[in-house]
């Protein structure tokens, strides 16, 4: 009977397997049809700057009203500012990881950046609420949520994905490089920093622009720190700020309009170029990463390759 | 490479080291506060529910803030129900997927179909959440019955949006595995099917379970498809078509409505629950790789 089992099992394998090839990208494709369908005839320069004319908004901070350009800023500004928190602390964290910590210290930092790679997004984000109910519990009364409260929490949660790409880029260099460093006479950071960074930099800027695609795109974090439907364009750091994924997930529950609707869907194209460009430049990078130092990938048990 | 001709004094630089070590593990232990600092703000603001009847309040299974009940159980298990069925829609589907890539399918469109699926990662979840509102739950509405925004409309979106995680870990065992056992089995006159099914797959048991394991940490960690989709009704839902509220999106309801500080406290109560589960898989994770098997088994959550 589980022979039998088994020449079922083999024989309905290539179709299933067919079926679900198809089915997969079609579903996706599908969902990506519908989204060109409704946002594509929305995309204007209008779409961004309403009734404003955009030179006004551009260089003379003119207010738009009914676009997403003060989305865009939000998000922009969102992203630099958690970008410029994380990115120091991500690339020397990974290297401390895949150069010099050892044994226990290791495995803390290890455990501890597999499990933030791990936390859902919305307990960033009650990580922040909870931050706030403290300041006002003690130090500081009139604390509120705002931009650089989402800034940090949104800091918190690429860190990992930059010291792992950091860790891996370096891990996954030649040996002979350390090697070499090392029989020049150069110290441990030296070796570091002239030969194993420069070396290892396409993939960690692939890693960097990864995280700021998940810092463009994430919700859930903004949603309990301070992000709201109308502030306009984002003022000071402690301002309630727009961003453009809130701004899609806002109208898709509150749209008044069919206008509002189909700005819906075309800021949501907006934000799906963005995020696919980003994620696609990181690809290349790393693939060129892989490409130039091929031996280390598949050499990882450290035997050394003349 | 270094600059020739600086030839570096080895005093200088031997403090420059020692700086740089001690800046490097600052930044390393900073990393690590982070993650010390989530758990303990969540569990000291869910503390306040150990003390007296609070506790009991919480663990109770009905959600009436206005009548000063803050029972979470719904969530929890509306939550558990919500990623359980859309791993048992997605992962089938991305263990066949893996299988057409890796052998059943032609060759030539393994390469596309990887492709797509890298893309599928680059979506933003408020993207598929807005699609789905406006395409798939008029349609359940209209195939069915109700509102639409039910849990079989979450499971179907959430079961796409964790397939690429499904398929990518898979698929990086896969490549470590299948190459060298190719020429064994093609000897022993195996066809593609049966190769797989008796070879390659058994002997990635560990990528399939780490597979397993990360999808479901993605499929419960979710909050925009959930908030988007499944309706929201604190309740133990009674079918695929009716509503459900799961932790994720609760916790931002509850933020969004802003009710009174009572109800912050079941909130804290809930982010201690994720936080649990987030572990636990985490620790999953870490006794698979740690088992023996073929080596390699890094990375491959998100990206």
């Amino acid at each position: 009977m589980p022979r039998l089992l088994a020449r079922l099992v083999e024989r309905a394998l290539p179709p299933l397997a067919w079926a679900a090839a198809l089915s997969v990208p079609a579903a996706f494709f599908g969902l990506l049809a519908f989204l060109l369908w409704r946002g594509l005839p929305s995309l204007s320069l209008a779409l961004f700057f309403g009734d404003t004319p955009p030179l006004a908004a551009l260089l003379h901070g003119a207010p738009v009203f009914d676009g997403l350009w003060p989305a865009c800023l939000g998000t922009l500004y969102l992203v630099l500012l958690s970008c410029c928190l994380a990115i120091p602390l991500g690339i020397a964290s990974g290297i401390c990881l895949a150069r010099y910590a050892t044994g226990r210290a290791k495995a803390l930092l290890d455990f501890c950046v597999d499990l933030l790679a791990g936390i859902p997004s919305i307990l960033m984000g009650l990580f922040g609420f909870a931050l706030i109910l403290l300041l006002r519990k003690t130090l500081w009364p009139g604390a509120n949520t705002c931009l650089l409260l989402s800034a940090l929490c949104l800091a918190l949660l690429v860190l990992p994905y930059l010291i792992s790409s950091t860790r891996s880029c370096l891990e996954g260099l030649p040996p002979e490089l350390r090697l070499t460093g090392a029989s020049l006479g150069l110290s441990p950071w030296q070796i570091t920093a002239r030969i194993l960074l420069p070396a290892a930099s396409q993939g960690i800027l692939s890693g960097v622009i990864l995280a700021v695609g998940r810092a463009a795109e994430d919700t859930a974090v903004i949603l309990l720190t301070g992000v709201v439907a109308n502030a306009g364009a984002p003022g000071l750091l402690t301002d309630k700020y727009e961003a453009l994924p809130f701004h899609i997930y806002y109208l898709a529950a509150e749209y008044q309009t069919p206008q509002e609707l189909s700005q819906a869907f075309g800021a949501a194209l907006v934000l799906l170029c963005l995020t696919a460009a980003l994620f696609a430049a990181s690809r290349r990078l790393q693939a060129g990463l892989e490409r130039r130092w091929k031996s280390g990938r598949n050499n990882r048990n450290g035997s050394i390759r003349a | 490479m270094a600059g020739t001709g600086q030839t570096p004094s080895r005093q200088g630089a031997g403090r420059g080291d020692q700086i740089v070590t001690a800046l490097l593990f600052t930044a390393a232990a900073v990393s690590v506060l982070c993650v010390a600092a989530i758990f303990g703000f969540l569990v000291y603001f869910s503390l306040p529910l150990l003390g007296g009847d609070q506790l009991g309040m919480v663990l109770s299974w009905h959600w009436r803030p206005t009548s000063g009940q803050f029972g979470i159980l719904p969530m929890v298990v509306g939550s558990l129900l919500l990623g359980s069925t859309a791993m048992l829609l997605a992962y089938p589907l991305g263990v066949l997927v893996c299988c057409f890539a890796h052998g059943l399918g032609p060759a030539r469109l393994a390469a596309p179909l990887m492709a797509v699926i890298r893309l599928m990662t680059s979506v933003p979840t408020v993207v598929y959440g807005l699609v789905s509102v406006f395409l798939l739950v008029p349609l359940i509405r209209d195939g069915f019955s109700g509102s639409g925004f039910s849990w079989l409309a979450a499971l179907l979106v959430l079961a796409l949006l964790v397939l690429p995680t499904i398929v990518l870990v898979l698929d990086s065992q896969l490549r470590l595995v299948g190459p060298p056992l190719r020429l064994t089995a093609a000897a022993l006159g195996l066809t593609r099917a049966q190769e797989l099914l008796h070879l390659t797959l058994p002997l990635s048991a560990r990528g399939l379970k780490a597979a397993a394991v990360l999808g479901f940490g993605r499929a419960v960690g979710d909050t925009l498809i959930p908030l988007m989709l499944a309706g929201n009704a604190a309740q133990v839902p009674h079918s695929l078509l009716s509503a459900l509220r799961t932790l994720t999106a609760h916790i931002a309801l509850v933020v969004a409505t802003d009710s009174q500080s009572a109800a912050y406290n079941s909130l804290f109560a809930c982010g201690v629950i994720l936080f649990l589960i987030t572990l636990a898989v985490n620790l999953g994770l870490r006794r698979i790789r740690s088992e023996n098997g073929p080596a390699g088994l890094r990375g491959g959550g998100h990206a």
